[in-house]
């Protein structure tokens, strides 16, 4: 084991300055040291996508990276990402398509959607299952969070033609 | 005055209405709190040292290094634990002859399984606690292993738990007498022999608990992440000498169950002797690893069964044999075996035939224990039925769905029972016949189907009849012995503001408990909806019930509501009849306001009628009894079981290739009898049909020949993932049960208890062609490619 070491990132727009051992995963920097317990764990290999968070505005397996890794950074989970109002519209969809159960994989689920939207306006129905690939979801059958996403990648587009070029 | 349930037209008419879930938006927003996230002030963390063996003898354990390691607080073997907590054996009255041995939370000295925990480490942290395990010294002399189900079977077989007089864990017979003749006069007779594999839950969140012992009260607090908190608050209280009113458990949000979470595992029942031994709070959560290695696994079954048809295509009889492997040990207190009389109870049932013989063993070996998981046993049972039924339609030349239509029991038979006993109050299954072949346009697929065949496309259609089980009344377990309740209870209050609180007995796991709940006591109080707070999941702050598994939460939980709520609004409009001097008959509740029921006029607001109760008693005549909460419990009567039914057809292509198959579309009609919430009916389905798929498909706990489990993580077992996965075309239909007033039955096994066998069906016809079958699950493309010859 060695000596903790000093980190200094952005975490939901706030910079902190913490001490982390170098085998910290960034998933256990968030939860156990900020409290910020919205990240989840679900396989801690990189399979399940319950861990997302967004590193410098990229998805990120938080299970995989190392907290001392994320130094210099900015970091957003879905806290932040709510407090921000980034993923309103999703979390909206989400709620009202009931594209969640027990919403363990729900954060998640909302990091990958906004990451896809982010690259793709407007993706068919067999991209964003592609795109939730990465994303374990054990109770809904996926089937509703395709069309939550769907409506929301659909609403994003009315916005956007709705303001003057 | 109360309207018919699910008339739409009314105030607060919210039973039958597709809402969305209240407490899910706290989970949107990352404000879940599940037992993983949980922290408590001096918390302590477990982690357990695994055998590596399959079996073995424990002959010493060294302990003394892994004490002195940085942080440990305690280290503990069974022998510690077997101090503080009474074993427990995993059988249930009902099941004639059951045997299993005594468990322990940690083993006293034999391992059974690779996997088991052996000892615990208790640490500041659970990296220090991991870091501890190594520097353990267990001495083991392995035993020989019985993993093989019918080598375990053998009279000369080596056993899977020392001592134990064979591997024959139970044995049950069924028997209508008549078998023998029908076969011998049938015109045709089909069989097959049916492998279903081992799979498990894998709930997104592993087992977790957070046991709080406090030793200056004699208390004892758990958070854990389970169905049942009731049935752990006996237990917990029983094992460990607690009185039940010192031990509270309480279930806060949970990442998934399925069945999973309502077993008795040893860690679990350790960490609350850990917590006693060290007087502070600690946690245990199951790492991934962990989980495929000691949460429950399910199925493991090897079915021959045949089935004997005349000439017409009627089905005669059925003959089953089923051989059900379960671990080293019987689950406790559900035990391993009711998964097994459910199989052998369930098939041919939603057919007319009445003859019928089964044989059930259920296995000891050395694996981790399987149990009940979501729609125990019914997989395996109409998976069965359903081939041999459309074996049964290729032998006779008749088409699937002409086959079911002739054979089903007619919609007006009704009541009826099966030849195993079940009794069927009411169901539907030949208009679900009807309505599935129209919702998937059959014929038209069928057509599609030849034009594709002749161009080298195959396709595949199966249909899957099924009954599924819900509402379970004593029958269940307490005939058994077994201290679960079938019952649930419910306190609905009017708060001094006028808002309605309920706390109930049914849980949530995000299946939408909370919301129905909600809608069925505004609806029948008649009230807003955003004015009813539903809590769930305390043994201290709700009513003793059976909380939720076997599908009961909308059947069994909802009546309760339902009549707590009912209770409550007499109370209400007989205290608006005191203070308006009215009389109770002529007012009614509607959206919060206590009206005159004829005009509909406003007489009173709930809020101001509670003011004056909770508040300004004196003005109200002095033998006014203001009851403004009311306790209420119900338990089923009538029917044993609530049974419901539907029918499921699967679309799928084959690559013969490969083997691959793609899922092409599904489709589900359904009749749970009163729909409360569309929406999350729908959902509970589709969530099931998934699981069902991933049985059928891809989702299987792989062990060598020796026992060892070989694909035991996330990256090595196959979870279905969205872009496998089709979308699901669900239906209706409502026969609702006149056992209740509510008329609810259950909705959230069915999805799976047909799919994996629309599956297989749809996938043996698309081999047809190839004059192949396949009666394995998972349908794995090595598998489809050996039944293509192609290897
Ligand atoms: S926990 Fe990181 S991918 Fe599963
Ligand atoms: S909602 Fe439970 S895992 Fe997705």
């Amino acid at each position: 084991m060695t000596a903790p070491v000093a980190i200094t990132l952005t975490v939901n727009g706030e910079r902190l300055t913490r001490l982390a051992e170098p085998r910290e995963t960034l998933a256990d920097f968030l939860r156990r040291d900020l409290g910020l317990t919205g990240t989840h764990l679900g396989c801690e290999m990189g399979v399940c996508g319950a861990c997302l968070v967004m590193l410098d505005g990229t998805p990120v397996h938080s299970c995989l990276s190392f907290a001392v890794q994320a130094d210099g950074s900015a970091v957003e989970t879905i806290e932040g990402l709510t407090e921000s109002a980034a993923v309103t519209d999703l979390q909206q969809a989400f709620h009202e398509r009931n594209a969640l159960q027990c919403g363990f994989c729900t954060p998640g689920m909302l990091v990958t959607a906004q990451g896809l939207l982010a690259r793709k306006a407007s993706p068919s129905r067999e991209e964003i299952r592609d795109a939730l690939s990465g994303n374990y979801c054990r109770c809904t059958g996926y089937e509703a969070i395709v069309d939550a996403i769907e409506t929301v990648a659909r609403r994003r587009a009315a916005s956007r033609e709705e303001l003057p070029a | 005055m109360n309207a018919p349930l699910g008339a739409l037209d009314r105030p607060n008419s919210y039973i039958g209405r597709s809402v969305s879930r209240p407490n899910a938006k706290r989970l949107l927003a990352g404000r879940g709190r599940y037992v993983t996230d949980l922290a408590l002030p001096r918390m302590l963390h477990a982690a357990f040292l695994r055998s590596p063996y399959v079996h073995a003898r424990i002959v010493s354990i060294d302990t003394e290094a892994a004490r002195a390691m940085p942080g440990v607080r305690l280290v503990a073997t069974g022998a510690d634990l077997a101090a503080l907590c009474t074993p427990w054996t995993g059988t249930l009255d009902h099941f004639k002859g059951m045997k299993s041995a005594p468990q322990h939370p940690l083993p006293l000295d034999e391992v059974t399984w690779s996997g088991q925990a052996v000892v615990a480490v208790v640490a500041e942290s659970r990296a220090e606690a991991e870091d501890a395990l190594g520097a353990i010294e267990i001495a083991f002399e392995d035993l020989p292993a019985v993993a093989d189900l019918d080598a375990a079977l053998r009279p000369d077989a080596d056993r899977a738990a020392n001592g134990a007089e064979d591997n024959l864990c139970f044995r049950a017979r069924l028997d209508t007498g008549d078998v023998e003749d029908r076969f011998a006069a049938a015109a045709h007779v089909v069989e097959e022999e049916f492998r279903f594999g081992r799979h498990t839950a894998v709930t997104l969140e592993p087992r977790a608990i957070l046991a709080d012992w406090d030793a200056s009260e004699g208390k004892l607090t758990v958070h854990h992440a389970t169905q049942t908190p009731y049935q752990f608050q006996d237990l917990y209280s029983r094992h460990y000498g607690i009185p039940e009113a010192n031990v509270r458990v309480i279930a806060p949000d949970i990442g998934g169950s399925f069945g999973m979470k309502l077993h008795v595992y040893h860690e679990d029942m350790a960490v609350i002797g850990l917590s006693m031994l060290c007087a502070r709070p600690v946690k245990f959560v199951a790492d991934r690893l962990e989980s495929f290695v000691s949460d429950i696994h399910a199925r493991d079954h090897r079915v021959r069964a045949r089935m004997a048809v005349d000439a017409s295509g009627e089905i005669l009889a059925m003959d089953v044999d089923d051989a059900t492997a379960i671990g080293a040990f019987s689950t406790y207190p559900r035990t391993s075996a009711v998964e097994g009389n459910q199989v052998i109870r369930l098939m041919g049932a939603p057919y007319r035939f009445r003859s019928y013989r089964a044989e059930l063993s259920v296995v000891f070996q050395n694996k981790v224990q399987t149990s009940q998981y979501r729609a125990v046993g019914h997989p395996i049972a109409c998976a069965v039925t359903e081939r041999l039924v459309d074996m049964a339609a290729e032998r006779l030349g008749l088409d699937p769905a002409e086959i079911r239509a002739r054979n089903l029991i007619p919609d007006d038979a009704y009541p009826c029972d099966s030849p195993t006993g079940y009794k069927f109050e009411a169901l539907s299954h030949q208009e679900s016949l009807a309505r599935l072949k129209a919702l998937m346009d059959y014929d038209g697929l069928r057509a599609e189907q030849a034009t594709l065949r002749a161009r080298g496309v195959h396709r595949g259609i199966g249909i899957a009849s099924f009954v599924e089980i819900s509402n379970p009344s004593p029958a269940f377990y307490g005939i058994g012995g077994a201290r679960i309740s079938a019952q649930d209870g419910a306190v609905v209050s009017v708060t001094p503001s006028g808002e309605v609180r309920c706390a109930i007995s049914v849980t949530e796991q995000g299946q939408g408990t909370e919301t129905i709940v909600g809608q069925i006591v505004a609806d029948q109080l008649g009230v807003p909806r955003e004015r009813v707070r539903v809590t769930t999941g305390d043994t201290e702050t709700t009513p003793h019930g059976g909380a939720t598994w076997a599908c009961r939460g909308a059947g069994i939980g909802g009546e309760t509501a339902l009549q707590a709520a009912r209770r409550l609004r007499s109370n209400i409009l007989s205290l608006a009849g005191t203070i308006l001097q009215a009389k109770p008959a002529d007012l009614d509740l509607r959206d919060g306001i206590v009206v005159e029921a004829s005009s509909g006029s406003e007489r009173i607001a709930l809020s101001e009628l509670a003011r004056i109760a909770y508040f300004r008693s004196d003005t109200l005549p002095p033998d006014t009894s203001a009851q403004l909460t009311v306790a209420h419990h119900y338990a089923p009567q009538g029917y044993p079981f609530a049974f419901t039914n539907g029918i499921q057809g699967c679309h799928v292509e084959l690559d013969a290739e490969t083997g691959f198959v793609t899922i092409l579309k599904h489709w589900v009609v359904e009749d749970c009898g009163r729909i409360i919430n569309p929406l999350l009916v729908d959902e509970q389905i589709r969530g099931g049909v998934v699981q069902g798929l991933g049985a059928a498909f891809f989702e299987e706990c792989r062990y060598d020949e020796d026992g060892q489990l070989t694909n035991g993580s996330l990256a090595d077992y196959l979870v279905p993932m969205a872009c496998e996965m089709p979308d699901i075309v669900v239906g209706h239909i409502e026969t609702p049960t006149a056992d209740t007033v509510l008329g609810a039955k259950g909705c959230g096994e069915a999805g799976t208890a047909a799919s994996s066998a629309a599956a297989l069906n749809a996938v043996n016809d698309a081999m047809r062609p190839f004059g192949a079958s396949i009666a394995q699950l998972p349908m794995t493309p090595t598998r489809i490619l050996a039944a293509l010859g192609q290897f």
